[in-house]
């Protein structure tokens, strides 16, 4: 079974990590539905 | 003609009871868990004045240990002790009590008040610092009874200064009912404001020009000042140059997150190069909110709450002086809106496609000065090294570009990059801790350039999603280089005369026999 | 994990129905990847934030783990995502995210 494909993805980047901008982008394209993304900052 | 880099000062302040009472990590916990374990327990993990002194990375941060010097130190820093010397070559580590005076000296609207007994012991010991104006001290005020102070905080939403736990003054609130100037926000902008001073008037002890020769000023600080009506609108440049004596500099705020030093470097460059102005300062004072903002974790894994200082730094920017670094506007890199958020994409934008445009590839740069934040303080707070995550990252684009091999990464950093030695202040450890290293070794000739590239988080604000960024490259001074031409050139003609006229008195012998 | 990011998360699970959640984490470290997991399956572990002694149990995988890679095209996730798998230790990472769904994911 899919983890993503049609699935509602909430996203939690990190400015240091994987920005959450860029994971959106692949999470969307292996079909889930975006319905969170924001990006921490620990600095 | 590019514009140089002539001096920079850095500076910090130790504020051990701000750390408890204004980092907003303690100030959240205060309000959603007032009785937690956490808060119990992180007075005891709060360093003594002489600790934070005998840190190497603050030493570092001052001038007196090199970035070379403290990365030979074994990690984590905290555990070693090093010489606890207040001055440095390019600053001072400022105790509380005497912040607490300059903050006095810096507010120009009988916002703050000290107790009396406390002012005057103070007074005592500020005066001595080497680096104050006698204008300044000619601001300090008689103190008053502590009753009215603990009137203040308890009766008119003042906010406290503490010693050690003890109310010794406050910030009163300037209007009733304005929520941009509560004694919070007083507070906040009277401490970066004053440190921003502080490092102001280290900068003018550390150049060879007039204060008055100062013409414009920049902060670029995380703070806002103005009232209801305009919560932003400033001018912390011309309020610092005016306590520090630039008595010849008006001045502008420049803000964009942890990357606004960067773009303050690149607008002051860019105003002298056009002309506008001979000399240009551009600084920050540090931020309260950050102070203790990782100290949970510090707390739960038994470390010192090493976010204990706040940081600032100046740097002169000038005319051409054929002597000192440049700043080489035309390898300038900018994260655009349509750049994206992919971290090979972001990197790509600031430190590869500037580069590009000038023929230059990323091993070409001698050191990178990205985000320079003390491994000490994140790595126990499970952000890791940033910057050596940065270079890591600038490697791996080095390897995907072909400049290096894939067996060369793990020696990239080393090779061109820095250990962190900055407190995490935001804009304060963003590429700019690196620039008074970096004057110096390219004055000695250590290295030939270096890229300075400043980051800032711009989705914190809720404005944007995106990320920004911007770079620039400090590089030897072309005129330098060029008057040792001049003169091998030179040299080299009076060799050929010398020889010409052996050659032709050698002639003139032989005729003559 | 970020008070306003864990209020959202419980609002979300609530009006979605925690099983239809996928979590997708983007931490810099493994311990800060796992705390993050916690948070979001077994509650807080700060005891800060909204999520403090609330158990979701929600699927959780940080954006480095084979198993999402596998799922996202491969071109796409070069890049955004590639040169990141070169900083990160993916490989601790990975095993500190199973080990917290081991424990505390109910889906």
């Amino acid at each position: 079974m899919s983890l993503l494909e049609g699935k509602k993805a909430i996203i939690i980047g990190d400015r240091d990590g994987v920005p959450g901008p860029a994971i959106e982008e692949c999470v969307k394209a292996a079909g889930a539905d975006v319905i969170f993304s924001s990006t921490e900052c620990f600095v | 003609m590019n514009s140089v880099i002539t001096a920079s000062s850095y500076v910090l302040v130790h504020t051990p009871d701000m750390v408890l009472h204004n980092g907003t990590t303690i100030t959240t916990e205060k309000i959603v868990n007032p009785e937690s374990e956490y808060l119990k327990e992180l007075p005891k993990h709060i360093r003594s004045y002489e600790d934070a002194l005998a840190y190497a990375p603050n030493q570092t941060y001052i001038g007196n240990m090199t970035p070379d010097e403290l990365a030979a130190m074994p990690q984590p820093w905290y555990e070693t002790k090093v010489e606890a010397k207040r001055e440095g070559k390019f600053g001072e580590i400022l105790p509380q009590d005497e912040f607490y005076m300059l903050m006095q000296i810096c507010d120009v609207f009988d916002l703050l008040v000290l107790e009396k007994g406390f002012a005057a012991a103070t007074k005592e010991k500020f005066v001595k610092n080497p680096a104050v104006l006698p204008a300044m001290v000619e601001r300090i005020k008689e103190g008053v009874d502590i009753a009215e102070i603990e009137a203040l905080v308890n009766d008119e939403h003042a906010e406290g200064l503490y010693m050690d736990g003890k109310l010794v003054g406050a910030v009163k609130r300037a209007h009733d009912v304005d929520t941009n100037l509560t004694a919070h926000v007083m507070h906040e902008n009277l401490v970066s404001k004053a440190s921003s001073v502080l490092a102001l008037i280290h900068l003018i002890k550390n150049c060879d020009i007039d204060a008055s020769e100062i013409e414009y000023v920049i902060d670029c600080s995380e703070e806002a000042c103005g009232d209801m009506n305009q919560r932003g609108g400033g001018n912390f440049a011309k309020a610092a140059a005016e306590i520090a004596g630039l008595s010849g500099a008006s001045g502008e705020d420049v803000r964009g997150f942890c990357a606004a030093p960067t773009h303050a470097m690149i607008t002051a460059a860019a105003l002298v190069k056009a002309g506008v102005y001979k000399h240009v300062a551009v600084t920050a004072g540090g931020c309260t909110a950050k102070l203790g903002m990782n100290s949970k974790d510090h707390v739960k894994k038994g470390l010192p709450a090493l976010e204990d200082c706040l940081g600032g730094f100046s740097i002169l920017v000038s005319e051409n002086d054929g002597v000192n670094p440049e700043i080489n506007l035309d390898i300038c890199g900018r994260h655009t809106v349509g750049t994206g958020s992919s971290p090979q994409a972001v990197i790509n934008s600031l430190v590869a496609a500037p580069l590009d445009k000038v023929g230059m590839k990323i091993v070409d740069i001698d050191k990178f000065s990205p985000e320079m934040q003390n491994p000490d303080i994140t790595k126990p707070a499970g952000a890791g090294d940033v910057p050596l995550a940065n270079y890591k990252m600038i490697g791996a684009l080095a390897v995907t570009r072909h400049e290096i091999e894939r067996t060369d990464l793990a020696a990239f950093p080393e090779k061109h990059g820095l250990v962190g030695w900055a407190p995490t202040q935001g804009h304060i450890p963003s590429g700019v801790p690196y620039i008074g290293f970096c004057r110096q070794d390219i004055l000695d000739g250590k290295i030939k350039n270096a890229m300075i590239v400043g980051k800032g988080s711009l989705f914190l604000g809720r404005m944007t999603n995106l990320f920004d960024g911007v770079s620039f490259v400090i590089q030897g001074n072309s005129g330098a280089s060029a008057a040792s031409a001049m003169d091998e050139a030179e040299v080299k003609n009076m060799i050929a005369k010398a020889m010409k006229q052996f050659a032709l008195s050698l002639m003139e012998g032989e005729e003559e026999q | 994990m970020d008070l306003e990011n864990q209020k959202r998360v419980k609002e979300l699970a609530e009006a979605n129905g925690p099983e239809n959640i996928v979590v997708i984490l983007g931490a810099s470290e493994s311990e800060a990847a796992g705390l993050s997991a916690e948070t979001v399956t077994a509650g807080d572990p700060t005891f800060a934030g909204p999520l403090a002694g609330v158990s979701l149990g929600l699927r959780v995988y940080h954006v480095c783990e084979p198993e999402i890679k596998a799922e996202i095209p491969a071109d796409l996730y070069d890049e955004q995502i590639g040169m990141m798998e070169m900083v990160l230790d993916v490989d601790s990472i990975a095993s500190e995210m199973k080990s917290v769904r081991d424990q505390y994911c109910k889906y």
